[in-house]
């Protein structure tokens, strides 16, 4: 089993030096790309390998490329974005790329900004993310010092910038448009869409942004094809995927396995199952903006399409699991305490709905629930919903919810009937 | 014109715009909040959700914000989908779980939009039982009070005052259900448009601190519809009152003029009208009693007018039914402007221009649809603030018109504009004597003597055409660069316009600025011209063409047994003190009327009560030469205080001992103005006939929910007295009378079923932002004419060098300070900067003097001191003091001046 990303990083080992890197074929893929191939034929290889952006989203990479404008009368600068603003609840996965291996995330990148012809790039940091701080600001250094990164790169016309900008700790920076906003010294709120980022981004200009596991893949992509990257994957979606899992399992971590695998797979072989004395009461597939899957969803398989058919999204691919002895309605209200307190504050519905939601569990968790107010959480999760507010934070937040109360509704009801938290 | 169905029936709308203007546009009740018509979407409140259908088949539809969606042709929508309405109604009330229900104590109360969206959302049961989140307010100054709890963070206000008026003193801080809206710290709000915040905000977290003092609701005021008396550009406001005391101005749309938006000089200037300066009781100071009633005054006045010879000294902030009442009391050739005779020429200089009607002479409209801008000379942040808010929209909207051109972008789309925009901005040159708060946005910012900038105009117009305008000789390398980068710019331009004025006394400026205007008239490029001017109705004055002040001296002197009436005009504002007393002490007689007493009133025989603009009816010429009506908002309890044309009318009658044929109401005395004085053709057609009426009925200047009209005055009678008669005006003091919606001009307040805040102005308009629906004729005095042969100025002047030992003495305007009505409102009075000269930083080195030393300004026997204030980017050589402070008399402006130290 090829595990293309994570095959040079290893626990407990400092990140790759540049030498090391190159002595296990790195930048031999920039090689390529700048040498014999056009800037077209990159966003086109990259669009038939199927790789979908590993931000949560899962859109076609190459197709999310291909709406730059391109060609001589494009606007300029382009600029190529990394979102490593990791700030998922429960996700850690492209920590473990920019800890072990940040050479092939800027492989990465200059090979993406080259496919769109950016001049600019950035690294939107997570602020906590201070041991990757460290290991980029030095492999950026070396990339410059090696010339790939800077004028002309390779003589082959193609010249490229990048720079790494630690955020300030806002979970909404995550969303591209705010990373965008926030980018620019202005506050992290959402812009509306159109127009996209590819259009007008950062500065009023074409950019991009992907997250730092989809642009761990490109190089490998390059390296081995289209056909190859496919054919990593159990489903139609390409390549490999870094799941996660985090809660009461045996052996809480990250993996990097074909896409596709099963949950099952998942909890019980590479998390080595629930500890004992504790039942699976749920999980959230993809990180805290997901809703819940049960014990019955255990064989569904980790891609994109299997996950929403079963209710849910592969978000982020890192699973945060649900023991029998955590309190459902305690374990929402911390997650709607995290979402109320991210909202940026431009949105009513969001700035205004998540706090009521937030108190109203909280009311609930401690016996001053009232039967009404599972109405008034439900009304907030259909209200909530995409499109009537602003952007998909509180979205997100309403899926736990909503599936915690199709789920766990007797927890709730027991609640409000017993005017205590038995757990 | 695309079509679109709204509930099933179509219509025939204008494409560009969103679904939210269109609705309203339309006639729609629609909900809002974050949106305005100046300011764009930016999709932030979700309050004016509505459902958008894919195809006739679609059920199901999709919920959209309808100010985020462009009008499509053949588009389906539905504003009363029930959920659409259900979570229109659930926005308001995630709003209200921390709104504080204070109505009743709350100064919007009753004129709140939130209040009036809360209603027609039908929300009105309170499910959130938990605390409300809560706020510490700040001190925000004298004109603003602020309210934080109150806040629905819909983020108009730092849109407003950041995006909108270039501030930088007010923002948003934290986040998620704790954003809040103030200063980084206590202290006055720094922009001069502050107060719109009053207007701008749909609740009430910024009120109208003045109005707190002495409060009102909305309901309860008188209103008219009145003009601002506060600078030469007349923006329309509404003017309200109650028990004899003016309360509050509030912004009245005029799409030409003002559209949404006032200066905070225009808003709080009005409490002069309620000071304790008022002149309310005519006095006779040659009699033992000094206050007389009115008969007696009328009596004596006969007397002095009839024996000995009259002359009159008109105003440039009186009316022109008083101006032109005096001119016919005293006769023509006995009329004079009571201004400075370099004022007097430069004013007349620019009445000429414009009549020649070769160039345009452009409203505020459009300069702020100008795509490159020229100042010259004139400091507009302090002379004509408004202006100086529309040359900003100017050069925002220019970029922001490039943008909506290159992309899909639609041009309410503010938030997206603003991204791709960034910091490109439209061409705006402005040459000043000093620095600006508008350089900020500037593309060419100079500071330049007077003549420097006479020259930089002259260069300018000689590269549009060097055979109409020969060189400038001498220029330096650094001017003729920067000639050149302007000139390019304006060659460049579609709308350009050149703007000049007064302030600095230099006829050179104001021709260069005409020259400039009139080599870019070209067919296919408006150019425009605005001359600033110093008074409300200085272009009025001007052009009566009468001489200026050094006539009236002359007169005086010759005569020696004159009769002087001065109206409504401080002469020590005016002329240099030594020369005001000599006047004063060879006129046999001094009649002054005027609404504040003053060091004029001071010496007066005769003095005589004027009625202020709120208890006035009269007529101003703006700076453009468009001519506007403002109507009395009450009459004075005490009937001694008159409008001055009145007065004048009754002493003519007396005079003259008849009435027949004599002018009564302002409609008649503008009609004889435009009999007697040519070049005021038309100007009778603003007003209407005081008989006027809509189907017979008169225009009410209380709203029908006016309140206490039996109950006011039930402790001086229990009978509800008979209501006041105003027999000047179509206004009447009832609430009763013409229901629907009034011509523009004479419309007293915006107000519609369902929308009670000033947001009902969308109700009176036929399209958002655009004219008002009832709009009524316009007149502007300068008419474009087409020309067969044009005359350019050649004469540049020389190079302004510095001399030994003197320097150049310019006025210094301070948007708080210089008004001479404005000051005597106490909440103005705490904002005025403290008078200081301004030297700079070379000349004050050279005389050893720093900061906040006393330094004094001589001139002949004239010796005036005050602390010094070293400006580095002044040019050396002049020197600048403040104009117009109260206690400060006029100095020999333009004239060169000693320093001693």
């Amino acid at each position: 089993m090829e595990r293309p990303l994570t095959q040079n990083i290893h626990a407990g080992r400092q990140p790759l030096t540049l030498k090391e890197y190159t002595a296990t074929g790195g930048y031999t893929a920039l090689q390529q790309v700048l040498k014999n191939m056009t800037p077209g034929e990159v966003q086109q290889l990259v669009q038939e390998s199927r790789l979908k952006g590993r931000g949560g989203a899962g859109f076609n990479t190459g197709m999310k490329w291909s709406f730059v404008p391109m060609g001589e009368d494009a606007p300029s600068p382009k600029y190529l974005i990394a979102n490593a603003d990791e700030m998922e609840p429960g996700t850690f996965k492209d920590r473990l790329l920019l800890e072990g291996n940040p050479h092939q995330l800027i492989e990465g990148m200059i090979i993406a900004a080259y496919a769109i012809q950016a001049n600019i790039s950035y690294v939107f940091l997570r602020w906590a993310y201070k041991k990757a701080a460290q290991a980029l600001e030095q492999s950026i250094r070396e990339a410059y010092h090696a010339g790939w990164l800077g004028k002309n790169i390779m003589n082959a016309g193609f010249s490229l910038d990048m720079y790494l900008h630690t955020g300030a700790g806002r979970y909404m920076c995550g969303e591209e448009t705010a990373l965008l906003n926030a980018l620019e010294g202005k506050r992290a709120t959402p812009r509306a869409k159109p127009p996209f980022p590819q259009v007008s981004g950062l500065f009023g200009k074409p950019t991009i942004v992907n997250n730092v596991e989809t642009l761990c893949c490109i190089p490998h992509i390059v390296n081995k094809g289209a056909a190859w990257f496919q054919n990593l994957s159990y489903s139609e979606d390409g390549g490999t995927k870094i799941y996660g899992v985090s809660g009461k399992v045996n052996n809480p971590g990250a993996w990097e396995l074909p896409m596709g695998v099963t949950m099952r797979e998942l909890v019980e072989e590479h998390a080595g199952g629930m500890k004992k004395g504790y039942r699976l009461k749920g999980v959230l597939p993809g990180g805290a903006s997901t809703d819940f899957l049960t014990e019955q969803h255990l064989d569904i398989k980790m891609d994109f399409k299997s996950v929403t058919a079963a209710g849910s999204r592969l978000g982020t691919g890192t699973m945060v699991v649900m023991d029998d002895a955590t309190c459902p309605v305690g374990f929402v209200h911390n997650l709607q305490h995290f979402f109320a307190q991210e909202s940026c504050g431009w949105c009513t519905p969001c700035r205004e709905g998540l706090p009521w939601v937030e108190k109203i569990l909280w009311a609930i968790e401690e016996g001053r629930g009232k039967e009404e107010d599972i109405e008034l959480l439900q009304m907030h999760t259909q209200l909530l919903g995409p499109g009537n507010t602003f952007c998909a934070l509180a979205p997100g937040a309403m899926e736990p919810l909503q599936s915690a109360i199709k789920y766990y509704r007797e927890d709730f009801d027991r609640h409000i009937r017993e005017k205590k938290c038995s757990y | 014109m695309p079509v679109i169905y709204i509930d099933n029936k179509p219509y025939e709308v204008k494409a560009g715009k969103n679904l939210l203007e269109t609705s309203l546009s339309l006639g729609f009740d629609l909900p809002y909040f974050c949106w305005h018509p100046a300011m764009g979407s930016v999709g932030a409140c979700r309050q004016c959700a509505v459902k958008v259908f894919k195809d006739e088949q679609d059920n199901n539809g999709r919920l959209v914000m309808s100010c985020m969606e462009s009008v499509k042709d053949g588009l389906r929508m539905s504003i009363t989908d029930s959920t659409a309405k259900a979570f229109r109604e659930q926005v308001i009330e995630w709003l209200m779980t921390n709104h504080p229900h204070d109505c009743p104590v709350c100064d919007e109360g009753g004129n709140c939009h939130l209040q009036d969206m809360t209603v027609m959302t039908g929300h009105d049961y309170r499910r959130f039982e938990f605390k409300k989140r809560t706020y510490t307010n700040q001190y925000l100054g004298p004109l603003i009070h602020h309210e934080m709890n109150r806040c629905i963070q819909c983020y108009r206000c730092v849109r407003f005052y950041r995006d909108y008026a270039g501030g930088d003193d007010l923002d948003v801080f934290g986040a998620h259900n704790h954003v809040y809206f103030g200063r980084e710290q206590d202290g006055a709000l720094q922009s001069p448009f502050s107060g719109n915040l009053v207007e701008v905000c749909p609740t009430g977290v910024f009120t109208d601190k003045t109005l707190k003092k002495h409060y009102t609701r909305k309901w309860d005021l008188t209103t008219s519809p009145s003009i601002c008396q506060h600078c030469s550009l007349g923006c329309n406001i509404i003017a309200g009152e109650r028990y004899g005391q003016l309360r509050c101005i509030v912004n009245r749309y005029n799409s030409n003029v003002n559209g949404y938006f006032l200066c905070d000089k225009g808003r709080y200037g009005y409490e002069f009208v309620n000071s304790v300066n008022r002149v309310t009781i005519p006095l006779i100071r040659t009699l033992p009693v000094e206050a007389v009633d009115e008969a007696t005054v009328l009596g004596h006045l006969k007397r002095l007018v009839t024996d000995s010879p009259v002359i009159g000294i008109g105003s440039p902030r009186a009316s022109m039914e008083s101006n032109f009442a005096l001119m016919q009391l005293v006769g023509k050739d006995n009329f004079y402007q009571g201004i400075s005779e370099d004022t007097a020429y430069l004013e007349r200089r620019m009445v000429e221009l414009l009549q020649t009607g070769a160039v345009s002479s452009v409203s505020l409209k459009e300069i702020e649809m100008a795509d490159v801008v020229l100042v010259l000379g004139e400091d507009i942040w302090n002379t004509a603030p408004v202006m100086a808010l529309a040359v900003r929209q100017a050069v925002m909207k220019t970029a922001a018109t490039q943008a909506v051109q290159q992309t899909s972008l639609a041009a309410w789309h503010d938030a997206a504009i603003k991204e791709f925009v960034q910091n490109e901005k439209g061409f705006l040159a402005n040459i000043t004597v000093i620095a600006s708060p508008l350089d900020a946005v500037s593309t060419v910012a100079v500071q330049e003597a007077p003549d420097h900038i006479a020259r930089l105009g002259f260069a300018i117009a000689h590269l549009l055409n060097a055979a109409a305008v020969p060189p400038v000789p001498g220029l330096t390398e650094q001017e003729a660069l920067t000639a050149k980068h302007i000139a390019g710019a304006l060659q460049g331009a579609k709308r350009p316009v050149v703007i000049s004025g007064t302030s600095c006394y230099n006829e050179g400026i104001i021709k260069a600025a005409y020259n400039i205007s009139l080599l870019l008239n070209r067919p296919q490029r408006k150019a425009g011209i605005a001359y600033v001017l110093p008074e409300c109705n200085s272009m009025g004055l001007a052009m009566m063409k009468a001489p200026p002040f050094e006539a009236a001296m002359q007169s005086v002197k010759a005569a020696n047994n004159c009769t002087v009436i001065i109206l409504e005009n401080d002469l020590y504002r005016h002329i240099p003190e030594g020369r005001a007393d000599d006047f004063i002490r060879h006129c046999k007689n001094l009649i002054v009327l005027d609404v504040l007493h003053n060091r004029t009133t001071a010496q007066a025989q005769v003095l005589i009560p004027a009625a202020s603009f709120a208890e006035a009816d009269g007529t101003l010429v703006n700076n453009e030469g468009r001519v506007q009506h403002f109507y009395q908002v009450y009459m004075p309890a005490n009937n001694c205080i008159k409008e001055s044309w009145k007065w004048l009318g009754n002493i003519q009658t007396m005079k003259a001992a008849i009435t027949n044929g004599l002018p009564h109401h302002p409609d008649e005395w503008l009609a004889a103005l435009e009999t007697a004085l040519p070049q005021f053709q038309n100007i009778a057609k603003v007003t209407p006939p005081h008989s006027f009426r809509i189907n017979g009925q008169p225009i009410p200047r209380e709203p029908h929910r006016y309140s206490g009209r039996t109950a006011m005055l039930a402790n001086i009678s229990v009978s509800e007295p008979r209501p006041l008669q105003d027999n000047d005006s179509p206004l009447t003091y009832t609430m009763e009378g013409y229901p629907g919606i009034p011509p523009a001009s004479m419309t007293p307040y915006f107000w519609m079923p369902g929308w009670n805040s000033g947001q009902a102005v969308n109700k009176y308009q036929a399209e958002t932002g655009g004219e008002l629906r009832e709009q009524d004729r316009q007149v502007c005095l300068f008419q474009q004419k087409e020309q067969d042969f044009f005359h350019f100025f050649k004469d540049s002047p020389e190079s302004f060098s510095a001399r030994q030992g003197k320097y150049l003495l310019l006025p210094q305007y301070q948007l708080f300070g210089s008004g001479e009505l404005s000051i005597y409102s106490t909440a103005i009075e705490e904002l005025v900067p403290q008078a200081c000269i301004i030297l700079s930083a070379k000349d004050a080195a050279e005389l050893g003097v720093v900061n906040g030393a006393s330094v004094t300004i001589e001139k002949n026997d004239l010796h005036y001191t005050l602390p010094l204030k070293i400006h580095h980017e002044l040019c050396s050589g002049i020197i600048l003091a403040p104009f117009g402070y109260r206690g400060i008399p006029a100095l020999p402006w333009g004239a060169w001046v000693k320093i001693i130290v």
